[in-house]
């Protein structure tokens, strides 16, 4: 629950509601992820990500 | 006020414990889990800041993590949608690690300190990932007041800042922002020579004086590189040309195909020969890199009129650069961060919310020629007790003896072209080795580069070897015109010390000019006449200065070669075991731990392996 606050309080901070959308669609991903228990190795992508 | 600092999950994850301004403590994670640039949460390093200063979970006021993991998932969502569609199989690869891990840092890291004994959280903040850099130069540097110059691959948005610190105060002046980035141009080119990205930068560094430095090519390259990757502001503020490279989207640095047609070559496949093209490409980027420093060093100073500056974050480990930004004179006083890259993170992150989250008063240190990171020896050291035990473990034949005789018996030992490995006292923080993990060598021996490269190290043998001198010396070898206790610096060696060089030289293959005898100090003279300083100063390293100074006794000579005591692929060792397992697993001759000694034909029968990479994987 704190985390999700986090992310509510930094979209009003940054002012990027436009960004909600997105984040919500990809928190439901991620849930179905971890539901699924599906893995999530590090890709090799260098220190971008 | 005790702060610990945290950097973690990205690259070179570290810890470092400040108490009242002052640095306590300060370690990798790689040194003690004995995987290199290591990432994962640095539970050892933690637990040994706390350790060292006997201080309980409870006593701490506040952790703080080196960046805001928010801020850099906003960063590539709105780079992901610039982009689109482009990206989506790298986009496929990222937001899964992002959903299941790093959106919930705050989470994970509470996890983890629950895992080491913080029964309850202390605060727990982030800090900006270029704030945590400026900070961890600025606040140890000593001076009341400087520019700030950060500068690496990215963090959040900032690739490079500019910053003014005046006491607690650390004030943003100015920001370059992803996706231009001198730090990710740096690591594109050593993609493209066949280099790792993200560690193999100073190889490249190490590579650039091979290239012939004035030819036809070299200057193409570099014409190449500022029309058609750079385009390079007088600010120093760099715009790449994004249709030549891949890093925003893509799971390379830059299209191979793209790049060949531009260079006209081929990428260079991993420990694959290296030709002189490779050499001249290499040292264009270097020259564009120093290009981008300086102008980005006269910016700082014109909006700071500051005499001091204070560098850090991963470009600022490019010595060689470093070098030529100090001859300029720009600044009067400049202070480097030894721990520059991410590591450092943690440091300036603790110390940042000291100053400025909590307002605590700054410390300065006594002379004003001096800084606050005590060497760089914020580490972990051992007691006798510990090193007995380590003798006992593996049955190892070693002699305590006076630290006069060791200082007499190892300078005798360099002197007949013996290695030695050597361990006093506390670990050195950051990537160089100082003087308390260290191989050393005789400097003026010209076989033993080509033995410490391949015998010991098992590197590639174009890789230059660095001198520590005697500060009071320095001058009789080098042109030095500031003292450079951290290595971070690169200067010419005296050009009485000097041969003339063949007519040909920059036409010979690349061992044949390494293995001509440029100077009196023929190991630590690199192929364009310079070498990367160590100066060794009695203050900090009253050991490492009485050995060196044994040894001029004997030979005349201040400078001995001063390598990292590790093997290719391994973190630099921490422990009298780690010391003691190399030491076994290498042509190292003699080793000291303490005041113990350790001949190579005394010991037993060695079966251990060890996790020395093979030259094919890359490091």
């Amino acid at each position: 629950m704190e985390s999700i606050k986090d992310i509510f309080n930094f979209l009003k901070e940054r002012k990027k509601w436009w960004l909600a959308p997105i984040i919500i669609t990809l928190l439901l991903l991620g849930l179905l992820l971890v539901l699924g228990g599906g893995s999530a190795a590090a890709p090799f992508i260098y220190s971008l990500f | 006020m005790k702060v610990l600092g945290i950097s973690a999950y990205y690259h070179d994850s570290a810890a470092a414990l400040t108490i009242n301004g002052l640095t306590i403590a300060a370690a990798q994670e790689e040194r003690f889990s004995r995987k290199k640039h290591d990432a994962s949460f640095p539970t050892n390093a933690i637990k040994y800041c706390l350790d060292h200063q006997a201080t309980s979970p409870h006593q701490i006021d506040a952790i703080v993590f080196y960046d805001k993991p928010l801020l850099k998932f906003e960063r590539l969502l709105e780079t992901y949608y610039s982009f689109a569609p482009k990206g989506l199989f790298s986009f496929q690869s990222a937001i899964p690690v992002w959903l299941k891990d790093k959106m919930f840092l705050k989470r994970q890291i509470k996890t983890e300190l629950k895992a080491i004994g913080f029964e309850k959280i202390p605060k727990l903040l982030f800090t900006e990932h270029h704030l945590s850099h400026a900070a961890s130069a600025f606040y140890p540097s000593g001076f009341k007041e400087a520019a700030i110059l950060t500068i690496d691959g990215v963090g959040e948005w900032a690739t490079a800042s500019i910053c003014y610190g005046n006491d607690r105060s650390i004030k943003v002046l100015k920001e370059l922002k992803f996706p231009h980035s001198l730090g990710l141009l740096y690591s594109a080119f050593t993609y493209f020579l066949g280099f790792k990205v993200n560690s193999g930068e100073y190889k490249l560094m190490g590579l650039a004086p091979y290239g012939k430095p004035v030819s036809t090519q070299v200057q193409l390259f570099e014409e190449i590189i500022l029309t058609e990757l750079v385009d390079l502001k007088e600010d120093g503020s760099i715009f790449l040309n994004q249709t030549y490279f891949t890093y925003t989207t893509g799971l390379r640095m830059v299209s191979d195909k793209q790049w060949q047609k531009l260079f006209n070559m081929s990428r260079r496949l991993p420990d694959t020969k290296i030709e002189l093209v490779h050499c001249n490409l290499a040292l264009a980027i270097q020259r564009v890199t120093e290009k981008v420093v300086q102008k980005m060093a006269v910016e700082a100073k014109k909006l700071t009129n500051s005499e001091n500056l204070c560098l850090a974050g991963g470009v600022a480990l490019n010595c060689v650069s470093n070098g030529k930004l100090l001859s300029k004179k720009l600044f009067k006083n400049v202070f480097i961060q030894p721990a520059a890259g991410d590591a450092g993170g943690a440091l300036g992150a603790a110390l940042a919310t000291e100053h400025i989250y909590f307002n605590q008063e700054r410390v300065y240190p006594k002379k004003s020629d001096k800084d606050l990171m005590f060497g760089a020896f914020l580490g972990p050291s051992f007691s006798e007790k510990e090193i007995l035990a380590m003798v006992n473990k593996y049955e190892a034949i070693g002699f305590k003896v006076s630290y006069h005789s060791i200082y007499k018996t190892v300078a005798e030992a360099l002197n007949s072209g013996l290695i030695v490995g050597w361990m006093q006292g506390r670990m050195e923080f950051g990537p160089r080795t100082l003087g308390c993990r260290s191989i050393l060598a005789d400097a003026r021996d010209p076989q033993i580069q080509k033995k410490l490269n391949l015998k010991i190290k098992n590197r590639e043998s174009f890789r230059p070897f660095a001198p520590s001198v005697l500060a009071e010396d320095a001058n009789k070898y080098f042109d030095l015109t500031s003292p450079s206790p951290y290595m971070l610096q690169t200067q010419p060696v005296l050009k009485e010390r000097c041969r003339k060089k063949p007519d040909n030289y920059y036409e010979q293959p690349i061992l044949d000019k390494l293995y001509f005898e440029r100077s009196d100090l023929p190991a630590i003279t690199h192929i364009d006449y310079s070498a990367r300083i160590q100066t060794v100063h009695k203050e900090t390293n009253e050991h490492y200065h009485n050995l060196i100074s044994a040894f001029k006794a004997l030979t005349g000579c201040s400078v001995v070669i001063n390598t990292s005591f590790n093997v290719r692929g391994e973190p630099i060792v921490c422990t009298p075991e780690d010391a003691y397992s190399c030491f076994m697993n290498t042509e190292i001759d003699l080793l000291v731990i303490g005041q113990y000694l350790f001949h190579k034909k005394d010991q037993p029968h060695w079966s251990r392996g060890s996790n020395i990479k093979s030259p094919s994987i890359l490091d």
